[in-house]
């Protein structure tokens, strides 16, 4: 239970920050801090939690636009990057580098709660 | 709380962040900021537009005076109806922003010399050639001089505040992609961006003389002058001038005088000049075709206006469709996002095209300095004040880059001992242009809009000034005309060919060809006027034209010829001819290079290519494997020819052009530089030098027919460039003929970037395409849905329409709205 809804808020929350623009992209490594302090899991509970949050939110918001954009754009950037031109590589990409940093800042906050024994 | 690993995870958070938070640099070039980039609520995500987005808005801008409808066409092309005209540049602004803001700056940061700003050190020489060009200078002495005229300066500014206003609305998630990708966000528009704009067009279209004086100088003191006027003649056998041969000029108002030491100074001079190749050079292919047929050819009996700008393809385009319907007119055309108004179209009553003039409005002065400091030159006898600019190039992670440019009574110093190259030591040259001289800019396409006949159009171009163009035109009323207008030197023979002698005044230009001068011709006899940018006159006009490499002569004669055939002509037959591949250039070289095969001393392999070029049908297009064997024989034959002779010069020389060697074979059989200068006891004929080109032609044709690629449209692999050069987002491999000479003279990265017919019937029947999209946005639908169209040489029919017709015509998808409150 404690894992879904660090998860769930952790996307929520992200997505919030998202939403205001002068913020930066990393904000939501804030946000994931903090759920991992509020919500007390292991640190790999954590780590998963955080990661998975992110990684959903990114790689579903970026399939939702790509699809609504029939793959135009991600298609090219695929192949700028380079990807080998496929929008799926670019998508789950998208979710490994947000889940990344949020994991890690999920990692950070329950490290700061813990204590050495428990 | 676990203190060590803590620590370390807190460290492995931030410095992950910082990684994905840095441009990481990559081979030559540096990635974007991966994690901005590829956030979904903030990076280029944002930029894909669902493809079924709506275009609709209520949109409130304070800056506007009345209420403006904007109803969207199927292919994204804005008809914009305002209540005035300052609302109507408003809007268009606001519109070229929306859909183009990127490409904008872009472009006027390139004339401005502010490249290295965004894309870091490695353009600091392409920012210094443009600073040094005095491209800034001009463009604020033409704002200056422009703004003179209050419907002008409010239509600019106006245009300004559009763009601003839609700049203060982008969210940051919504900034155009190529900002993300490089990482950079865009600055406030101002009118002298609009400027900046024009003056790029001007350095595009005149400017080629910054490289080719050099070079032709080069190559003057290489040969002597003699050989050199020799061997890059001024006569073109084949020309078919914009003017027909025989028409009678009257004499000259300004007298030119050639200097009394020309002889000995300029033809004569024998010490090295000076050379540098310029960072960049505009096109030596930059020109296009226009043409308008009177009523008494066509099958409506209206007249048919037709025009093709020739220009690099890129994507953006340059061109952004647009219709502006005001109380004072309606006009449809391509305007450049940058700019208001329309630059080549059609209102209610006339239409009007322009084909680049070619003339030489761009010299060089050599000046003596009194020292380094650059701050006295010699001039008129005395010692003269320089004024010196400084010049600060701001560069991308780098600190600023400072740069001092003397300004003379010629213009400013381009080249000194501060920019230069091995070649141009100790040489400080002046260069002069038209575009220094201000101008009035945007006058004449401002007046064109609004033109309701010939009278108007006539008023409307003599404003004109720089680059120098053949502004064609036709009405309704039923009459045709072409006009040569520009600020032209009044020029001696051979003037600014070559760097001239900058302390001595009598080379200073000695006046302005008035414009009641300039060529120009109303309703021939002949029921046709054209230009494709071939010389406009005679040798009978009284002023000399400038050197003939500025002057292609192939398209001219095709279109007249077929011109004067046709009969009965209605829009798709003209279509068809804007679209033809037909080579006459080959028409003739052909002929001319069987003169010199014998075919019984080929190889197998040889003969079977001569016999692919033998029974070519002389058209380029896609799947002819002729044209692709004829291009590779010539080219071959130029490089057996020139060559060897060309590369004993310490100094890069100009190639003479593809006329002077086709008349060379055409009169005579014998030639100087036929002979390999690197076998010295033989002596080659051009028989010699066509054996060898078709035993390397013969190599090359065969290794492309193994790849596949001696179709002539996969040869010339026709690519439409992304600004930015880069290749996803640009489009590549196009089903495309035409080429060099060709009526279609689409070549591998360059062509026909606007095509338009406008049949003069009461309702105007016009159609246009060109090689873009609307939109600039590499994730919009609309970014190169032309492309395919363009290609396949098809056209889009154009809504030209009414308020009330645009509202009830089921094409227009969308509607905008823009009112003040």
């Amino acid at each position: 239970m404690k894992f879904l809804s660090a998860l769930l808020l952790t996307a929520l929350l992200a997505f919030a920050a998202g939403l205001y623009g002068i913020l930066p992209w990393w904000s939501f490594a804030v946000t994931s801090f903090v759920v991992a302090l509020a919500i007390h899991q292991k640190a790999g509970k954590a780590f998963l939690a955080g990661f998975a949050g992110l990684f959903l939110l990114w790689s579903i918001l970026a399939f939702l636009m790509d699809s609504a954009n029939e793959h135009l754009l991600a298609t090219k950037v695929a192949t700028i990057l380079p990807l080998g031109g496929s929008y799926w590589v670019l998508i789950l990409l998208t979710g490994l580098i947000g889940g990344l940093v949020s994991g890690l800042a999920a990692l950070t906050g329950s490290y700061l709660r813990q204590s050495p024994k428990s | 709380m676990r203190i060590v690993p803590f620590l370390i995870s807190a460290i492995g958070t931030a410095g992950l962040i910082v990684v994905l938070n840095t441009q990481l640099p990559v081979g030559g070039s540096k990635t974007p900021r991966l994690g901005y980039f590829l956030s979904p609520q903030q990076g280029f995500w944002q930029n894909a537009e669902p493809v079924n987005a709506s275009h609709d808005g209520n949109i409130k801008l304070a800056g506007l005076k009345g209420k403006v409808d904007v109803y969207m066409d199927d292919r994204l092309v804005p008809h914009i109806y305002a209540e005035n005209d300052v609302d109507a540049y408003y809007t268009q602004g606001f519109l070229h922003a929306k859909y183009r803001l990127w490409q904008m700056e872009f472009q006027t940061h390139v004339a401005a010399g502010r490249l290295s700003e965004i894309v870091g050190p490695d353009r600091i020489d392409t920012d210094k050639f443009f600073r040094r060009m005095g491209m800034v200078y001009a463009a604020e002495k033409t704002m200056k001089e422009a703004s003179k005229n209050k419907d002008i300066k409010a239509a600019i500014e106006a245009y300004a505040e559009g763009v601003n206003d839609y700049i203060k609305k982008l969210e940051p998630e919504q900034i155009p992609f190529e900002y993300k990708l490089l990482d950079y966000k865009p600055e406030a528009w101002t009118p002298e961006k609009t400027y900046l704009f024009l003056m790029f067009m001007s350095y595009d279209l005149t400017a080629r003389g910054v490289t080719n004086d050099l070079k032709m100088t080069n190559a003057r003191n290489y040969f002597g002058y003699e050989d050199f006027d020799q061997l890059y003649t001024n006569v073109q056998d084949s020309l078919d001038p914009i003017l027909p041969k025989g028409t009678v000029y009257s004499p000259a108002s300004i007298a030119v005088a050639a200097p009394t030491n020309v002889d000995s100074l300029y033809y004569g001079k024998t010490t090295n000049g000076g050379t540098a190749v310029a960072p960049v050079v505009p096109d030596k292919n930059n020109g296009s075709n226009n043409w308008a047929v009177s009523g008494s050819k066509t099958k409506s009996g209206r007249p048919i206006l037709a025009n093709d700008p020739h220009l690099g393809l890129n994507l953006p385009s340059l061109w952004y469709e647009v219709q502006i319907t005001t109380p004072t007119h309606s006009t449809y055309g391509a305007s450049f996002p940058g700019s208001p108004a329309v630059i080549i179209g059609f209102n209610d009553s006339i239409a009007w095209g322009v084909t680049n003039a070619g003339r030489d409005v761009i010299d060089y002065y050599d000046m003596k300095f009194k020292d380094t400091t650059l701050e006295q030159y010699w001039y008129n006898g005395v010692w003269n004040k320089a004024d010196v600019k400084e010049e600060v190039i701001k560069v991308k992670g780098k600190p600023d880059v400072i740069d001092h440019v003397a300004y003379t009574a010629f213009g400013p110093v381009m080249y000194d001992a501060s920019y230069k190259n091995e070649s141009t030591k100790g040489k400080y040259l002046a260069l002069k242009w038209t575009a220094h001289d201000g101008g009035q800019g945007l006058q004449t396409f401002y007046d064109l809009n609004r033109a309701k006949n010939f009278d108007d159009y006539l008023n409307a171009i003599h404003k004109w000034t720089c680059p120098g163009q053949n502004f064609v035109f036709a009405s309704k009323t039923g009459d045709i005309a072409i006009k040569q207008q520009g600020a032209f030197v009044a020029r001696w023979n051979r003037q600014g060919d070559f760097i001239m002698p900058g302390g001595d005044n009598q080379y200073m230009w000695q006046g302005i060809i008035p414009n009641t001068e300039n060529p120009m011709m109303k309703n021939p006899e002949r029921g046709f006027v054209s230009s494709a940018n071939q010389k406009s006159t005679d040798d009978t006009y009284p002023y000399y034209l400038g050197a003939a490499s500025d002057f292609p002569v192939y398209r001219g004669v095709i279109i007249n010829k077929k011109l004067a055939a046709m009969s009965n002509i209605t829009a798709a037959d003209i279509q068809q001819m804007q679209t033809d591949n037909y080579n006459v250039f080959a028409e003739m070289a052909r002929p001319a290079l069987f003169k010199f095969i014998d075919e019984s001393s080929l190889s197998a392999e040889e003969k079977k290519y001569i016999s692919v070029l033998k029974n070519w049908n002389l058209r380029n297009d896609i799947g002819e494997q002729g044209a692709t064997v004829f291009r590779a024989i010539w080219d071959s034959l130029e490089t057996a020819i020139w060559k060897d002779e060309f590369d004993r010069s310490p100094l890069p020389l100009p190639w003479p052009d593809e006329p002077i060697l086709l008349d060379i074979m055409l009169r005579d059989s014998v030639y100087y530089f036929a002979d390999n200068a690197n076998t010295p006891d033989k002596t080659e004929t051009l028989q010699d030098a066509v054996v060898v080109a078709i035993q390397k032609a013969t190599k090359a044709c065969s290794a492309l027919e193994k790849k596949g690629e001696l179709a002539w449209g996969k040869f010339k692999d026709t690519r439409i460039n992304h600004l930015l050069k880069i290749d996803p987002l640009s489009r590549l491999h196009l089903p495309i003929g035409g080429g060099v000479h060709i009526i279609n003279a689409t070549t591998k990265t360059h062509g026909p970037s606007w095509r338009m017919i406008v049949h003069l019937t009461d309702d105007i029947e016009a159609y246009g395409v060109y090689p873009g999209g609307q939109s600039g946005n590499p994730g919009s639908k609309y970014y190169d849905n032309f492309v395919d169209t363009w290609a396949a040489g098809k056209y889009y029919r154009i809504l030209f329409l009414k308020k009330e017709a645009a509202a009830r015509n089921t094409q227009m998808k969308w509607h905008l709205i823009f009112t003040n409150s």
